[in-house]
């Protein structure tokens, strides 16, 4: 929506600066005095002592889910890394002893500096194996080669999903498995 | 009085303890203290809290520690010289910058009495436009050695602003010395605490209320915001001091931070009345004494000023500082020179 300006034209007493300078002077000053007792308008948050909470669709840190028994969801599909526009997502895939599961990955990782948090990995991911609802940061590091987070860091902040699509556990995982990771209906 | 041994020896132990008195401790503690108040005063007329951060445990004293962590950080920064064909020159640029600012408070009177300045000398305020405006080689020799084509530019504007308002400021000042029919600035102040009509004080603002763009002149002499075309942070990197780093930058900030005070006691001398508190007479120790912290209070009036209108103001472009000092304040200050020289006239025919 267009916001109408009404622009003055400056007149002589304008242009001559000295009036509307005092006038800037006292609005400063007003302002200045205002904050000097009670800091009505000051925002700032100190940051490292406190923290804004960030909105619950903060894309943070990823995180790889587990299964009830601690296993990683993650199937090796390929989907996340094949969807990430950063090319930041490096998964070696292996034979999982469960046929059932039939993949896994043997190395995750994600170069978190190439990374652009833009959470097509977690749209892509059939399974909930990769969530971007870390909440955290990922802190800065000495070197570059820290900055490459493979399943072992990935997995430090993991939540366990039960989500219903895909990674269900075999129990019941008689509905809803149609894009199912074990496939064995 | 003979000039002896004794005398020589006590004149100049006198003059240095007013030197230290009121150049070190005076002069340079406002403008250590200014590299924080600029910083905490903008931050909290911005609605921010400002550097806050300094401290020794738990002590933290509202940031108030920044102007110590400051020194100390920049004396332990790399003493960078670029790759220049003049590195001597390029040493020398910020002392000659950082010297000529404090040179000048020695013929400032900070109180009242022959003994109440550091020289007393009769040139007064000759003697500052002659050492004053030596600050601007330091800025372009810093310039020119930088071998930095944002260095070059800066260097070239700041000859170009500083020259301008030269010429506006010595006008404009002109018609104060008409006024009191002197350029010795105590007996410029003596003469403002005589009453003139309506029992007003005979100070400079007074009797001169347009000379008072002195103000303006002085802050674009000084080249900060709202005339800081020379540093430009936007489009010039940091002016003609980008390439100084360490201790060689904190003097060119330092001297700007002086010129400030510097531009505080000049109009506090020339329009405030220097050390004159009004309806006040007499030469007892304790009155010369409040008298010396009227002439103070003076001072932070105006720097208070200078630092509030440099935190209202946007910055002018390039062109219209030009325009401003040409086309505005020299014409102004011509105008008034003659309107004074015409009433002067008219008055002394009575």
């Amino acid at each position: 929506m267009a916001k109408l300006v009404n622009r003055v034209e400056p007149d002589l007493v304008m242009q001559s600066y000295v009036v509307e300078a005092t006038k800037g002077v006292a609005l400063v000053t007003r302002q200045f005095l205002r904050n000097l007792f009670g800091r009505k308008d000051t925002v700032t948050v100190q940051y490292p002592e406190d923290r804004r909470p960030y909105p619950s669709r903060f894309r943070g840190k990823h995180l790889l889910t587990k299964r009830d028994d601690g296993q990683v969801r993650c199937v090796a599909c390929m989907l996340c890394a094949t969807a990430c526009p950063a090319n930041c997502i490096a998964i070696v895939a292996a034979e999982h002893a469960d046929r059932d599961i039939e993949k896994f990955p043997t190395t995750f990782e994600i170069d978190l500096l190439k990374c652009i948090y833009c959470g097509f990995c977690e749209e892509a991911c059939p399974c909930d194996a990769i969530r971007m609802d870390s909440g955290v940061h990922t802190l800065p590091t000495v070197t570059r080669r820290d900055q490459k987070a493979g399943k072992v860091n990935l997995l430090e902040l993991a939540k366990i999903s039960t989500a219903s699509q895909g990674g269900e556990h075999r129990a019941h995982s008689h509905e809803g498995t149609q894009h199912g990771q074990g496939g064995h209906h | 009085m003979p000039l002896t041994g004794n005398v020589i020896a006590d004149t100049v132990l006198w003059t240095l303890i007013k030197f230290v008195g009121f150049a070190l401790v005076f002069v340079m503690g406002v403008a250590t203290v200014l590299t924080w108040t600029e910083r905490k005063y903008s931050a909290v007329l911005q609605n921010r809290i400002g550097p806050n951060r300094a401290n020794l445990g738990t002590l933290r004293l509202g940031g108030l520690l920044h102007m110590i962590a400051d020194p100390i950080k920049m004396l332990t920064k790399e003493d960078f010289t670029p790759d220049t064909p003049n590195p001597w020159m390029f040493r020398l640029a910020p002392w000659v910058a950082f010297v000529p600012a404090l040179v000048v408070f020695s013929v400032i009177p900070f109180g009242p009495g022959d003994q109440m300045v550091i020289a007393n000398t009769e040139l007064g305020i000759l003697f500052i436009f002659a050492i004053a405006s030596l600050n601007v080689y330091g800025a372009v020799m810093g310039a020119w050695a930088s071998n930095n084509k944002w260095s070059l530019i800066g260097g070239l504007r700041i000859s170009a602003q500083m020259i301008s308002y030269e010429v506006a400021i010595g006008l404009t000042l002109c018609g104060v010395f008409m006024i009191y029919g002197s350029v010795d600035l105590q007996q410029i102040v003596v003469q403002q605490s005589d009453q003139t009509w309506a029992g007003l004080p005979a100070w400079g603002i007074v009797t001169q209320p347009i000379a008072f763009i002195y103000l303006a002149c002085a802050i674009a002499e000084n080249k900060r915001a709202p005339f800081d075309v020379a540093e430009a942070e936007s489009e010039l990197t940091a002016g003609y001091w980008t390439e100084f780093s360490s201790m060689a930058f904190a003097l060119f900030a330092l001297s700007e931070f002086i010129e400030i005070v510097l531009i505080g006691c000049l109009g506090a001398v020339l329009f405030l009345g220097g050390w004159h508190i009004p309806g006040v007479h007499g030469d007892s120790p304790l009155l010369v004494a409040l008298q010396v912290g009227a002439f103070l209070f003076k001072v932070i009036l105006l720097i208070w000023l200078q630092m509030t209108i440099r935190w209202t103001l946007p910055r002018f472009r390039y062109d219209q500082v030009m325009r401003l000092g040409w086309r505005i304040l020299l014409p102004l200050a011509l105008a008034n020179l003659v309107g004074t020289g015409i009433v002067l006239t008219l008055l002394d025919r009575k």
